[in-house]
């Protein structure tokens, strides 16, 4: 486990990740990040930088060292369950084609 | 080599063959992360000195709004550079180290901005030409291989066309005015023509680094494939304004389909690239300088936080 962001103690100020939401009812997504002494100045900061054109309703700051990260070693193990399991979607089921409203 | 490295490599050359992207805890060649630290920083650099011509010219600007206009832009390019550090930073970089490689003449950055802009007309030769190039060059780099950087690149491209189109506007403006505006407009884009085109880098023959980034797919066309292209936009726009493009050599060319335009001086590019420009010194030192009587603000931010964070009790006692 790792963490993408962390750069530890090296930078002066610590790394944040900021989240925007661009619209009521849609979730945050990732815009980028910024370094800011404590959380309130990350999300002023975040403001001013990643949201001048009207971009969102709503940001969140997550310090990068607070997110951890898959180990990209281990990808296979992760993430190929899904695969031959084609069963999980809906569109699997194809003798229902023709049934109205199933 | 190492087992992992070889597993590494072949994963790395699967995702550049698959047009996949690279993600920073990827593996990737050393010469990749290298190449790429370079690029994106001088990138960044470009943008944090791009500041300094136009920042120069906020209080002189003719109206209220062209001053709001040009704060706007300031402002974006000071937004681009901190994007673009924050990408380089996935590679592996200190954000202070690559600030104290550009005010220490270290890095490098683009040498466009090492000229001066003596008059208004400038203002919108920079964001006509400059910006203009820019763009062409940075629109194919919202595909680079490297994903920090291209989604960087996305942002900045949705806010470059700002600044292009506002450039064009003060020139079409003062094209329209007195005849001392417009040659203060032609006099202006006269010195701003081949410095632009020279943005694109040294010819394709000339480029020793070219090959192995567009093998890399970080960048996807070769330089001069470049310039022709901006060539070929700029004439039509040219004639829109009604400014001549100082270069005789420029016509139609029915075979290729493409405007010919005529050699430029490298000599002078290479010269302003070694610091000898018009304001390579001054650029330099006033970053230097910023950077070092910002160096309170830094500590007081951060002495805020600090104290902001221990228990309430603990500061009122």
């Amino acid at each position: 486990m790792t963490s993408p962001g962390d750069s530890g103690a090296r930078e002066m100020w610590p790394l944040w990740e900021v989240f925007i939401r661009s619209a009521r009812g849609l979730s945050h997504v990732h815009a980028g990040s910024l370094h800011a002494p404590d959380e309130i100045m990350a999300v002023r900061n975040a403001r001013d930088l990643y949201t001048r054109r009207a971009e969102g309703v709503s940001v969140w700051v997550v310090p990068a060292s607070s997110i951890t990260a898959s180990d990209p070693d281990a990808r296979g193990a992760y993430f190929e369950s899904p695969q031959g399991k084609e069963y999980r979607h809906a569109s699997y089921y194809t003798e229902s084609d023709s049934v109205p409203h199933l | 080599m190492t087992e992992d490295d070889f597993v590494g490599q072949r994963r790395f050359d699967e995702l550049i063959a698959n047009e996949q992207r690279v993600e920073p805890t990827d593996w990737m060649p050393e010469g990749y992360r290298k190449t790429l630290i370079r690029q994106i920083s001088q990138h960044a650099h470009s943008e944090i000195i791009g500041m300094q011509p136009e920042g120069n010219w906020i209080t002189r600007a003719p109206s209220l709004k062209r001053k709001a206009i040009l704060m706007a832009k300031v402002q974006d390019e000071a937004g681009h550079g901190l994007y673009l550090y924050s990408a380089a930073q996935t590679l592996g970089v200190d954000r202070d180290t690559m600030f104290e490689q550009l005010i220490t003449g270290k890095a490098k950055y683009s040498s466009i901005f090492n000229y001066t802009a003596p008059t208004w007309a400038d203002m919108g030769s920079i964001g006509w030409l400059v910006d203009g190039a820019a763009i062409c060059n940075q629109v194919p780099l919202c595909r680079a291989s490297y994903g920090p950087y291209g989604r960087a690149m996305v942002r900045i491209c949705k806010e470059e066309s700002f600044h292009q189109r506002q450039g064009f506007e003060i020139l079409l403006k003062l094209m329209r005015g007195t005849e001392q505006q417009r040659s203060m407009a032609q006099e202006s884009v006269n010195r701003w023509y081949a410095p632009a085109l020279m943005m694109f880098g040294p010819p394709d023959d000339d480029s020793p680094n070219s090959k192995q980034s567009m093998a890399w797919k970080i960048k996807r066309f070769s330089n001069d494939d470049l310039r022709q292209r901006f060539v070929d936009m700029l004439v039509p726009q040219a004639e829109i304004l009604g400014v001549t493009l100082p270069d005789p050599a420029i016509r139609w060319n029915k075979e290729r389909g493409h405007y010919d335009f005529g050699e430029l001086d490298w000599s002078e590019f290479y010269e302003v690239l070694a610091g000898r420009g018009p304001a390579n010194s001054i650029r330099v030192e006033r970053r230097r300088r910023a950077h070092e009587d910002g160096a309170w603000v830094r500590v007081a931010a951060r002495a805020y936080a600090e104290a902001r964070s221990v228990e309430p009790e603990r500061i009122a006692s």
